[in-house]
Formats: C-alpha cells, sequence, structure tokens
C-alpha cells in the first residue's frame, strides 16, 4: 500500500480540466470541493455580518448602524451561518468525499443526486441572500410569527423560498449518505468495521431525512400567511402563534445536532489518531449517535419554558433534555480514556482535538442550565444562550470541521500546509473563541437580553472584551484560510499516509484517484487497527524516485 | 450586591435566592467535570507522549463497567437537576392566592402598566415589596417579553391570549424591565423600570396618581357601552349566558367538552366567541376583535371575575 506514494497516477484534481468539467462533475470528490468553496464563501460573508455587529456592541449606545440594520445583520448572520455554512459543512464537505473511500466504494450510491444537491444549495442560497437587495430580512434566523408574517417590513417571503429549496438540498444529501452505507460497503466492511466518521454521519443523515421537511413546511406556511392571510399563526385570524414554535423547533432543535453530530464523528478519527490507538468504548460511541440522533427529536419543547406552553408539556422536555445530555457525556469519557496509555504524537491535530474538547465540553454543559426549568426562566434568550450555541456550534462544530480539514487535507489536496502555522492558528482560535464568548456568559447570567443594538451602560465592560475576542478568532481564522491556500501552490507534497492512520482513506494515494479504487478491498480488520499501522510521515521521504509526479 | 462590579445580577425577590443557589449548584458540578476532564487530557498528552514515530498505543478496547459508571453517574446528577428546577420552575409558575393584581400589555415598543385601582404608567411599574404581585400580560401585536432580571423572573407576552407570571419583590430599589422576545425595531429600547417600594410608599404614590377610575369600574362602564348586558343578564333570561359566578368554575359547552373558565377561556369568548359555546344558547355573538383593546379586555374580564352567582347585575338594564 505505501507503494501509492511513489507511483502517483492522474489524481481526481487533473483531467478532466475546465469549469465545465467541474461544474458538471459526478464524482463526490469534486463536488465536496464545489461544497468546501461554497461554504468558505458563505463563512466569510456570515463572519462579516458579525464583525459588524461585535463592532456595534463596543459602545452602548446604538451608534454604529441603525436598529434595523442591525436586527437585519444578526438575522442575516444566523440565517447564512446556520443554512449555509454549518449545517453543510462536515457532512457535504468531509462526507461527502470521505463516506464513499471509508467503506471502500468508487462513489456515493446516486452521483448525479449529489450533484443536484449542490445546485439546490446553491439556487436556495442565492434566493435568500438576495435579499439584501430586495429589502433585507430581520426576523432573526428563528422567523418567529407572527412577527415575521405580519409586522417584519423585510423581504420575508423570499427568505422562507430560498429556506424551503435549501431544505431539499439537505434531504437529498441525507438520502444519499444512507443509501450509500446501506448499500455500499465494501466485502468485509461490516457495521461495526465502520469508521465512527460514518457512524455520525449516518445518524446526521437520519436528521436531515426527518427533520427538514418540517422545517421547509413551516416557512412556507409563514409566507402563506404574509402573503395569502392564511389564519396559521396570527391568532387575529384564527392561528397560534405558539404552533409556530413547536414546528419550527422540531426541526431547528435536531439541527444543532446536525451541526455537532459529524464534529463528533471527526474528532472520534482524529483523537484514535493522536493516541495511535483503538477508540475506547467502539460501540458506545457508535450507539450514542443514534441514541442523540433519536432522542434529539423529543426535546424541542425546551426552547419553549416561557412561551406559555402547558408546564406539564415543559416538565417532560426538561427530562427528555436532560437525558439527551448523557450520551454526549458517554462520547467525551471515552475520547478522553482513548488517550490513557496512548502514544500521542504532538502534530497540528493534537491541537485540535484539545480545542475542540475544552470547547465543546463548556458548551455542553452549559446545555445542563438551560435545560433546567426554574434556571431557563432566568436564562431564556439571554446572552447566556446566545454564548452556549455558540459554544457547540462554533467552538465544538467549526472547531471539529478545522481539524478535519487539516487532519483531510493532504488528502483532499495532496498538499502539506505549515504544521506549525497550523498550531498557532489552532491556540488562536481557541483563545479568541473563549475570549469572545465566555463573557456573553456572565452577561447573560446579569441579564442582558440577545438581539439589543443598544444596551444598558454596565454590560459595556463584557462586551468589548468579547469584541476583543472576536478580533482574535477572526485573525485565526484568517491565518487558516491563508496558509492552506499558500500550500495549494506551495506546500510540499503529501504522502499518502502522513499522521500513520487507519482506514482505506490513507491507503490510497494523495490526492486519489478518480474512481478511489482500482479494485473494491476486502476488509478484514476493524477499524482503529493502530497497533498495525505505519508510523506518520508528515514529508515524503527523499528518494530518487520522489520526483516522478506527472 | 454592588453594580460597581459588573459581574453578578441584583438579587431582590423571593425567588431569586433559590435561582442563584440551583445556579451554583450546577456551576459547581459542571466545574468538576469539565476541570476533571480536561486535566485528565491534558496529563495524558504529557504522560502519554509518543516516544518513538509509530509506536502505538496500548491494546486496550473499552471497559463495560467503566462505561456503566459514567452513563449512570451523569445520569443521576441530570435528574437530580431536573427534579430541583422543575420544583423551582412549579413555584415560579403558581402565584399565591392572595397574590395583587397588575396588568401589563406589550406593544412595539414600549410597556403599558396598568394597576387595579386604575393607576398607569408606561414602562414603569412601581410595586410594593414583600407582597405577592401577579402580572397578567397581554400583547397587542407580536410576540414581546417581560422579563425582570433583579427578580429572575420572565414570561413571553403572546398576542390572542394572556399569560401570567408572579414574584415578591424583597429590596426597594429599581430594576430593569427588558423585553425578552425579539420584536422588531425597537426591540432593544422597549424596556422599562421597576419600582419596589415600601407599602407605604406605594399606597402614597397610588394615591397620588390619576385615575379614570379602577380596573373593575372601567370593565363595569364597558361591560355596559359595548352592550354586553343587553345578553348577558343577572337572571337567565338573557340571550347568553348568566356571567355571575362564571369566573373559575367549569363550563359545559355545547360540543360535550367541559372545560375550566379561566382569564384566557373569557379572553377568547370575547374575542372568537365561536370558538367555545355554552351548552344551551346559540352561537349567535359577534367578535368583539378590534373593538376592544388588550387593556379593555382585561378591565372587562377583571369586572366579569367581580361578579358573584345569582346576583343582580350592578346595572339594571330595560328595554
Amino acid at each position: 500500500m505505501n507503494d501509492a506514494t511513489v507511483h502517483q497516477e492522474p489524481s481526481y484534481l487533473g483531467a478532466p480540466y475546465g469549469l465545465a468539467a467541474w461544474l458538471l462533475t459526478k464524482d463526490h470528490k469534486r463536488i465536496a470541493i464545489l461544497y468546501l468553496i461554497s461554504i468558505t464563501i458563505f463563512f466569510a460573508i456570515g463572519a462579516g455580518f458579525a464583525a459588524t455587529i461585535r463592532a456595534e456592541l463596543v459602545t452602548p449606545q446604538g451608534d454604529l448602524v441603525t436598529a434595523d440594520l442591525y436586527n437585519k445583520l444578526f438575522t442575516l448572520h444566523g440565517v447564512v451561518m446556520i443554512f449555509f455554512f454549518l449545517i453543510p459543512s462536515i457532512p457535504a464537505v468531509l462526507g461527502n468525499f470521505f463516506i464513499p473511500i471509508m467503506i471502500g466504494a468508487k462513489d456515493l450510491a446516486f452521483p448525479r443526486i449529489n450533484l443536484l444537491s449542490w445546485y439546490i444549495y446553491v439556487i436556495g442560497a442565492v434566493i435568500t441572500l438576495s435579499v439584501v437587495i430586495s429589502g433585507g430580512l430581520d426576523t432573526g434566523w428563528t422567523f418567529y410569527a407572527p412577527f415575521s408574517s405580519i409586522s417584519s417590513n423585510t423581504d420575508v417571503t423570499t427568505a422562507a423560498v430560498g429556506v424551503f429549496i435549501t431544505g431539499f438540498s439537505s434531504i437529498l444529501t441525507g438520502f444519499n449518505f444512507i443509501v450509500t452505507v446501506h448499500r455500499m460497503r465494501a466485502p468485509g466492511m461490516t457495521w461495526f468495521r465502520l469508521p465512527l466518521f460514518v457512524w455520525a454521519n449516518y445518524a446526521t443523515s437520519l436528521i436531515f431525512i426527518l427533520g427538514t421537511p418540517v422545517v421547509a413546511i413551516t416557512v412556507l406556511l409563514v409566507a402563506a400567511e404574509r402573503g395569502l392571510h392564511l389564519g396559521i399563526f396570527d391568532p387575529r385570524i384564527g392561528g397560534d402563534p405558539v404552533l409556530f414554535q413547536h414546528l419550527f423547533w422540531f426541526y431547528s432543535h435536531p439541527a444543532v445536532y446536525i451541526m455537532i453530530l459529524p464534529g463528533m464523528g471527526v474528532i472520534s478519527e482524529l483523537v484514535a489518531n493522536v493516541s495511535r490507538k483503538q477508540i475506547f468504548g467502539y460501540s458506545f460511541v457508535a450507539f450514542s449517535s443514534i441514541a442523540i440522533a433519536i432522542i434529539g427529536f423529543l426535546v424541542w419543547g425546551h426552547h419553549m419554558f416561557v412561551s406559555s406552553q402547558s408546564i406539564y408539556a415543559g416538565l417532560v422536555f426538561s427530562i427528555i433534555t436532560m437525558l439527551v445530555a448523557v450520551p454526549s457525556a458517554v462520547k467525551t469519557f471515552n475520547w478522553t480514556a482513548t488517550m490513557y496509555r496512548g502514544s500521542i504524537t504532538w502534530d497540528s491535530p493534537l491541537f485540535w482535538v484539545l480545542g475542540f474538547m475544552g470547547l465543546f465540553l463548556v458548551g455542553g454543559l452549559t446545555g445542563l442550565f438551560l435545560g433546567t426549568m426554574g434556571l431557563d426562566v432566568h436564562l431564556h434568550d439571554t446572552y447566556f444562550v446566545v454564548a452556549h450555541f455558540h459554544y457547540i456550534m462554533v467552538g465544538g462544530g467549526v472547531t471539529a470541521f478545522l481539524g478535519g480539514l487539516h487532519f483531510y487535507w493532504p488528502k483532499m489536496t495532496g498538499r502539506m500546509y505549515s504544521e506549525p502555522l497550523a498550531k498557532v492558528s489552532a491556540m488562536l482560535v481557541f483563545f479568541g473563541f473563549n475570549l469572545t464568548f465566555f463573557p456573553q456568559f456572565i452577561l447573560g447570567y446579569m441579564g442582558m437580553p440577545r438581539r439589543y443594538h443598544a444596551y444598558p451602560p454596565e454590560f459595556q465592560v463584557l462586551n468589548v472584551m468579547s469584541t476583543g475576542g472576536a478580533m482574535v478568532l477572526g485573525t485565526g481564522y484568517f491565518l487558516i484560510l491563508i496558509y492552506l491556500l499558500y500550500s495549494l501552490f506551495k506546500g510540499p507534497k503529501a504522502p499518502a499516509n502522513p499522521w500513520g492512520a487507519t482506514g482505506l482513506e490513507w491507503q490510497l494515494q494523495s490526492p486519489p484517484i478518480t474512481h478511489n479504487f482500482h479494485e473494491i478491498p476486502v476488509v478484514t480488520e476493524e477499524a482503529y487497527d493502530y497497533l498495525h499501522a505505519p508510523a506518520p510521515q508528515l514529508a515524503i521521504p527523499a528518494s530518487p524516485r520522489e520526483v516522478t509526479h506527472e | 450586591m454592588s453594580s460597581s462590579l459588573p459581574l453578578f445580577p441584583l438579587s431582590a425577590s423571593t425567588v431569586s435566592g433559590e435561582v442563584d443557589t440551583l445556579f451554583f449548584f450546577i456551576l459547581g458540578v459542571s466545574a468538576f467535570f469539565a476541570i476533571l476532564v480536561s486535566a485528565l487530557m491534558l496529563y495524558f498528552t504529557f504522560k502519554y507522549r509518543s516516544k518513538k514515530a509509530g509506536d502505538a498505543g496500548a491494546d486496550i478496547h473499552g471497559s463495560l463497567t467503566l462505561e456503566l459508571i459514567w452513563t449512570g453517574i451523569p445520569f443521576i446528577l441530570a435528574m437530580v437537576m431536573f427534579v430541583w428546577g422543575a420544583q423551582l420552575f412549579f413555584t415560579m409558575a403558581k402565584p399565591p392566592a392572595d397574590a395583587m393584581d397588575i396588568f401589563v400589555v406589550g406593544k412595539q415598543w414600549m410597556w403599558k402598566v396598568q394597576h387595579p385601582e386604575g393607576v398607569r404608567e408606561i414602562n414603569e411599574m412601581h410595586v410594593p415589596i414583600n407582597r405577592p404581585v401577579r402580572l397578567t400580560l397581554g400583547s397587542e401585536d407580536v410576540i414581546h417579553d417581560f422579563f425582570i432580571p433583579a427578580f429572575r423572573v420572565k414570561m413571553d407576552v403572546v398576542p390572542g391570549r394572556l399569560t401570567t407570571m408572579w414574584f415578591t419583590a424583597t429590596t426597594v430599589g429599581e430594576y430593569h424591565i427588558f423585553c425578552g422576545q425579539y420584536c422588531g425595531t425597537r426591540h432593544s429600547g422597549m424596556i422599562g423600570t421597576v419600582v419596589a417600594m415600601m407599602p407605604d410608599d406605594y399606597e402614597a404614590w397610588l394615591a397620588g396618581g390619576r385615575t379614570t377610575g379602577s380596573a373593575v369600574q372601567n370593565g363595569e362602564r364597558l361591560f355596559t357601552d359595548l352592550s354586553c348586558i343587553t345578553c348577558h343578564k343577572a337572571d337567565s333570561s338573557g340571550r347568553g349566558p348568566t356571567l355571575g359566578g362564571v369566573f373559575g368554575s367549569t363550563v359545559q359547552l355545547n360540543d360535550g367538552r367541559r372545560i375550566l373558565a379561566d382569564e384566557n377561556y373569557l379572553r377568547e369568548s370575547i374575542m372568537t366567541p365561536q370558538a367555545k359555546v355554552v351548552q344551551g344558547f346559540q352561537p349567535i355573538m359577534p367578535t368583539f376583535q378590534g373593538l376592544v383593546s388588550e387593556e379593555n379586555l382585561m378591565q372587562l374580564i377583571a369586572y366579569v371575575k367581580t361578579l358573584k352567582p345569582a346576583e343582580t347585575a350592578p346595572v339594571p338594564v330595560k328595554k
């Protein structure tokens, strides 16, 4: 298998060349790259909105932007980051690229549908973002009715149509992944030999398929009430505003798990690799993903403890919320135990693992505060909630995505990036993130409500700290963009298996050939068999044969 | 308690201390686990640093005992938090029987407060300390949320229904009122002040306030002005059911359901009368939507709540 490093064949990145060949590709790896480029653009747009929000909040007065513009900024920040960056990030980029390879397949089950997913995603995103020139959107990403249906003067209908369309992209991707995992595993690749990344994406796909239709219909109902005055949510025409919240959170709470479950999958791969050890409690980690996906569908009412829903309904939602914390705790303990008596490599993936763990711990544990009814009354809709979900979705989700991107970058691009810069940026992201969002927990407990354009002066010091942290965080993210782009042109060529990792993906050359495998492999080992893994090899060893590329 | 070091909110109600205790309990548990896991990971990172490239870690696959332990302990702790939090929530959700009433209406973007005695204020709410206060909340437009951080209480203010919350202030002072639920352009301007006063000061303040009659008096006037009284007579001769003693009673509907006549039932019966029709009556009552404001509604309800069974209506009307 190590021969792949020396006898390079033309990779998927090469022929056929040209824009048309890329835009009409059915290769899951190229589609993953298309997604990577798209989500990077949307991340940059969403980050721009965030930067403006943080700049506004430096002073208590609303003085940098108007109240209306501020409301549009945080709305689009949420919409873009959630629907067009976080939800597709790990599944559509790393999942698309690696699920077929990890299970020993030449592509996903439905390559054309895979390409269709990307087009639907782009069309939905463009339609949604077109509101920027047609009046903006000021409903918050939560689209709460009846504000969104009768009160907002912005272009809610267009945004709703855009989000509705984008939903089909998720549904098709989930459907594709599920069929692929069921039908296309290589001989010997049993369910319990699957990498945990595949389990996590499988669980995520269940949520895509079961949850997305509900939110798609919900936003369409908002548009229908706005345009056709159907009485669905507005009580003046016979609707029920609390019904909207039930429908919306039925999807949008599981959607949080869409944003973190794939990250948990990435971290399982990385923890095993940096520890050079079988993952501790494989089946517990695998089934906890499924448990989270299922139980996660039954907790939506914890967003509604003070919405006037029945207090007995609140009881049920609170206890199930507490239950869903358990599988996340189980995963965390298993990752920690994996490192016990490992052989820890201090390459850049370790830094992402540790960063993820620190941030995810805080994010997960603060969920306990919010699931506790008597405490949530005070914390609901304050900055405590903002801090909590950023710790989960950005501290957990984005850090895992970046960890995965760094881990798989050599495989995807065939290039190595600067290890020292990667370590520095991982630390910048960790410290910048904490400085940005930890003060927001304190602000929240002090009572500062979210979505406030102006605020009482006693909240200023913590807000200034938060904005300072955001600058550090932004620098970290920007640094990553720079050295990864630089590596594409000037980075050293990557060996087949730089991290000395297990798994079929590391037996292919870097970058892989278009059809991944010449022959479908036969799998004879369990996942993470590090007792027989090769040593890490961050550069291609100097040898006369090395210069044979192309 | 000083606000000069702004890291912790003022605590000024009977429940705020209990909320803080629960907060510190969960904070303690969380800090313990966060530090435990982080410390272990860092310790392992240094202790088991790879000696030679390619060395594998120990051949360990898992341990059922450990899995049971670290499933069981978090489960038990989570259940403790659940029970504790639920108990506290039930305390916060059930106002004491002797609570005084204040009516609050939210609209884009202001709070209108009305005391039972008739005094009204905007974006301010004067309350006596050491006396339970029950707020009845309504919205003129979209969802708002009435949030008093120093009291650790908050409740959504939902159009189309009335919601309630309660608190007992314990310390004289002025505290923030925030709108917690995003409601449009001036959401962050929909703020106000609770002024908690000594009971005597509160009485003096009430006496000095201008009033156009108490809530009940206003409700009684509306009951006549809107001709409610034409059909809802004190005896059973009206075309609508008599309202004496209806509040708090169980009503038999013509579709067979039996429901409790609470504030929301009264509100719905005025705004959408066809939704629930009392057994034995025709669905002939017109809607009053658009004719009565949320404040008027609260006055009408305050009045209806005072009607006793078999009592003659205070204003006799004859054809």
